[in-house]
């Protein structure tokens, strides 16, 4: 039984949805606004923040309360908002861009802090609403319009970011597996903590087909593993291939062969603190191994803004001053009543304030 | 006691002077507070390098803190001081030309050994000569030998014996201004008692040494009376600027209702402001370091979004870093406060100096037209009103407010009569009340200011955004649309002058001069106008609190004096500023760029210049 009864189109907006034809944007939105209907949390508590970029029109397209801040800050500026109201459920929708290069410092002390909020992470590896240039997620030797000869530098992983910033929770999803999408935005959802989800999405115009190889869903099985807790990872049309552990490292291994039964293939904990085991799964590409998708991390840890909220309640709790009256006759104070002294004359009387 | 060459002052302003390691900032906190216990008005500079531990002995590490104190209202902490205690030959050579001719200078004879003449880059052996200080009492007095003496049965490592030093220092002067020591006494115990009753024991020894040493020598040094200041009735307490700005934040959140957010990072010399408010947790205060000057800002808004009174505190180059997120909280129209406290520039410049250089950066260091609110409290102590102002301005007129204090304010104090919460004016904020009416840019027709709805309001969900917008923060880019919201946005700021008072004219409504000054600078500003004044000249004072916008009756004011000069510790910003909201006068400029403050007679000076020319 539901309290409210929500369906996606409660969160959509009037506003017309000016995303390129065709772009993964839509099939995100649909999935998050799927998210939020089954969240059954009442609407007016819904905070949506972004940056800017093409995904950070997100809010404009939202019914909730939302803010489209500016290049970069949409991980400080939901920072504030949740810090100064915890009972707030606060979204923040970005880019590659714009929290991997302009706001890449609030994005990793976000995650440092472990701020209850869900960063859905749109990595389309270029900047589309400049129209194409390389971003911090493209591969080496991309060519754009700043890299006519190729870029000549190494890509951010995101989740690497994620967890070398003690991240608490790292999934990953692609743009035209909505039903998957949506299972992971749950999750990350019910995280108590930063929950930060990247999803592969296909710009149409300046980077069309940059996911395929890992998306098209004819390949998706044998391309993709998803990781599910509690489950051997396993993958494959079949589901004959699994991933096992070998001189510390990951490995394909195929189950029936070489002695390799179900039993040998590593179950998936993502609630176990095991950085160097999580950091393997997320760095896992093409063509060695399945690219990771689903929750690859999601471990208990302290929440700042219940942290924030905890501490001022036990120092209230002992406190000796309770209004700014008692402050301000505290401490060292000394009182002046002599025959030859004046009246006060009040600041705000004195400057004749209106 | 006859022996005791007695001097009866109105006012004596006293510079404590050492390495920064000497303990020099507390030495002159005690004897300021002991100073306002006793009833005398003061006023303190403190005035330290930017290096925390500056090479030893050397002029660049010298750390000095001036008060003056007086039985009449004290504006100033003194040009120049009467009484400088030097620590070692550095402290001299640095102080040397802020000494006021024939005053006293009380020297510990220990440290001008050779070695630290030398470090302090003194020519020959006798650096009095070579200062031309020959006419002023000059008192040895083996301060470090005595120090070791004193504590020679308790034991301490040497380090902790020297330490005791100004300990010894503050005693004599204790003595001879006849100041009882039981103020200081209380401090040392609370301070150490408890942690470790040796170094308290040590402390305390040493602050009685130096006060019977001048009780016992007093034929050579002279005894001063200064009597208690016939002020204002009440509680009184000393604060400096940034406490007081802290505590005028706290007071708008009480008196608005709101819970009060502070996103902020570290930076002199406004870190004060972050640390008075993260101590007041009993107060609800919400404190969050962010992990940049950016992120302090941007937090600030996320409060505001979220219905917070919410503030940051910066200095000069924090500001700049703000600049674009300030920007937004003027599109978004939320109520956000920053407080500058104004230091010496461009770059890292004069981090722990004074300076007034931030005018225009506050007014124009933005993107589009993006017009704030400017205001610049005037003495460290009404740092608390306009704090309290700048918030209710924000939060009545949805607009943000840049407060501009200085290093000088900032670190400066002076007695203050607290306040109570009832002297107050209310604080409205301008809360939505009608779902089925509002849009977030729906304005009062009379204030333009926009209605504030926030998350968890039931029924008044909405967008807003750094783009330019339509009345339900919808994007919006018609041309007349941005026409018609930039002016908007500037009558907003505009129209903020009916919350605040006219100009007020310290002397004659008319006159031959009219002295302007702004913010940090009163102090200095009213000395110098009151001293032209008793000479019998017609000069007045008017002090700019409000910048933006300029009070009504500004052009009024200016229109009764033959002359105008406008005065300020940068190169001419106010003057510019005022040549373009008011073309029609003419503005002389006295300008001072050294990251001090005025001095009281460089101001005559110039009035005087300008009176003859």
């Amino acid at each position: 039984m539901t309290k409210f009864n929500y369906t996606a189109k409660d969160f959509k907006s009037a506003a017309e949805v000016r995303w390129c034809p065709g772009c993964g944007d839509y099939a995100i939105m649909n999935a998050v606004q799927k998210t939020m209907a089954d969240m059954d949390i009442a609407h007016k508590d819904f905070a949506v923040i972004s940056g800017i970029g093409c995904s950070s029109r997100f809010p404009y397209y939202m019914s909730t309360y939302g803010f489209h801040t500016i290049h970069g800050r949409a991980a400080a500026i939901a920072s504030g908002v949740k810090s100064a109201n915890p009972d707030l459920t606060v979204w923040v929708m970005t880019g590659d861009g714009d929290s991997l290069a302009i706001g890449g410092n609030h994005f990793i002390h976000l995650v440092r802090r472990n701020i209850n909020v869900n960063l859905v992470l749109f990595n389309n590896k270029i900047y589309g609403l400049t129209k194409g240039q390389y971003s911090p997620t493209s591969d080496r030797g991309k060519i754009t319009k700043t890299s006519p000869f190729g870029t000549i530098e190494d890509s951010f992983v995101p989740g690497q970011l994620v967890l070398g910033s003690r991240g608490t929770f790292f999934a990953r999803a692609v743009d035209n597996n909505i039903k998957h999408t949506q299972e992971v935005l749950a999750e990350a959802a019910q995280h108590q903590g930063t929950s930060v989800v990247e999803v592969l999405q296909n710009c149409v115009i300046f980077n069309d087909g940059i996911h395929d190889h890992i998306s098209d869903p004819k390949f998706r099985a044998e391309r993709q593993i998803f990781l599910k807790k509690g489950q051997p990872m396993i993958f494959g049309e079949q589901e004959d291939k699994g991933l096992i552990l070998e001189n510390g490292r990951l490995k394909v291994a195929k189950i029936g062969e070489n002695g390799i039964t179900l039993e040998d293939i590593l179950v998936h904990e993502p609630a176990e603190d095991n950085l160097g085991l999580q950091v393997a799964l997320i760095n896992m590409s093409l063509p060695e191994f399945p690219v990771a998708m689903g929750v690859i991390r999601s471990i208990e840890a302290l929440v700042y803004d219940q942290e924030m909220k905890k501490q001022i309640e036990a120092v209230q709790q002992k406190r000796r001053i309770t209004c700014v009256d008692e402050l301000l006759q505290s401490g060292n104070t000394w009182t002046v009543d002599g025959e030859n002294c004046d009246e006060p004359v009040k600041f705000f009387d004195n400057k004749c304030f209106g | 006691m006859k022996n005791t060459k007695v001097i009866e002052l109105e006012e004596v302003a006293i510079r404590f002077s050492g390495d920064s390691g000497d303990g020099m900032q507390l030495t002159g906190t005690l004897f300021s507070d002991t100073s306002a216990l006793l009833g005398n008005d003061i006023s303190t500079f403190p005035d330290y390098p930017s290096e925390i531990r500056a090479p030893q002995g050397t002029v660049g590490g010298v750390s000095g803190f001036q008060v003056q104190f007086g039985g009449k209202k004290i504006t100033t902490p003194g040009d120049l001081a009467h009484v400088l205690v030097a620590m070692n030959p550095a402290a001299l050579k640095a102080n040397a030309t802020f000494m006021n001719p024939g005053g006293t200078i009380i020297f510990d004879a220990d440290s001008f050994s050779e070695k630290n003449l030398e470090k302090a880059q003194f020519k020959t052996n006798d650096p009095f000569t070579e200062l031309k200080l020959n006419d002023f009492s000059l008192i040895p007095v083996p301060i470090t030998s005595l120090t070791k003496e004193s504590l020679k049965d308790l034991e301490l490592d040497n380090k902790s014996v020297l330490r005791c030093k100004n300990m010894f220092a503050l005693g004599l002067i204790c003595w001879m201004f006849d100041r009882p020591l039981d103020y200081i006494e209380k401090f040392i115990q609370s301070k150490f008692g408890k942690k470790s009753p040796v170094i308290a024991k040590a402390n305390l020894l040493v602050l009685h040494s130096g006060y019977n040493y001048g009780m016992n020598l007093q034929h050579m040094t002279p005894q001063y009376i200064v009597h208690p200041a016939p002020i204002e009735k009440g509680t009184y307490r000393n604060i400096n600027g940034n406490n007081a700005t802290a505590w005028g934040f706290l007071a708008a959140a009480e008196k608005s209702g709101l819970p009060l957010f502070i996103g902020s990072y570290p930076i002199t010399p406004a870190t004060d402001i972050l640390q008075a408010l993260a101590e007041r947790k009993d107060l609800g205060v919400k404190s969050f370091q962010a992990e940049d000057e950016i992120a302090g800002i941007c937090t600030t808004i996320g409060a505001a979004f979220a219905g917070h009174l919410a503030v940051t505190s910066t200095s000069g180059p924090g500001l700049a870093l703000k600049s674009e997120a300030l920007g937004l909280s003027v599109m978004a129209e939320l109520p956000i406060v920053v407080v500058n406290v104004q230091r010496g520039g461009p770059s890292t410049g004069l981090p722990t100096k004074t300076e007034q250089s931030d005018l225009l950066q506050t007014l124009y260091g933005r993107n589009g037209e993006s017009p704030v609110v400017v205001l610049a409290a005037s003495t460290p102590s009404d740092c608390f009103y306009y704090a309290f102002l700048a918030a209710k301005i924000a939060l009545e007129r949805m607009v943000p407010v840049v407060l501009l204090t200085d290093g000088f304010l900032g670190n400066g104090s002076e007695p203050w009569r607290v306040p109570t919460m009832s002297e107050l004016p209310a604080i409205t904020p301008r809360k939505a009340k009608n779902p089925e009416t509002f849009l977030p840019y729906n304005r009062d027709p009379e204030t333009l200011a926009r209605d504030w709805a926030i998350p968890g309001m039931e029924g008044f969900e909405h967008r807003i955004g750094g783009l330019e917008k339509n009345n339900a923060g919808g994007v919006n880019q018609d041309p007349d649309n941005h026409q018609r919201n930039s002016e908007i946005r500037a009558a907003k700021v505009e129209k903020v002058v009916d919350m605040i008072p006219e100009l007020e004219v310290a002397g004659e409504p008319e006159g031959d001069l009219l002295v302007i000054g702004w913010g940090g600078t009163y102090g200095h500003m009213i000395s110098s106008v009151r001293a032209m004044q008793d000479a019998g000249k017609k000069v007045s004072l008017a002090h700019f609190n409000y910048i933006k916008p300029l009070p009504k009756n500004t052009a009024d004011v200016f229109s009764k004096f033959k002359k105008i000069v406008v005065c300020e510790l940068n190169m001419g910003q106010f003057a510019s500023y005022l040549r373009d909201k008011l073309p029609e006068f003419q503005y002389y400029q006295v300008n001072k760029m050294k990251g001090l403050p005025f001095s009281v007679n460089e101001l005559v000076e110039n009035f005087d210049k300008l009176l003859e020319a």
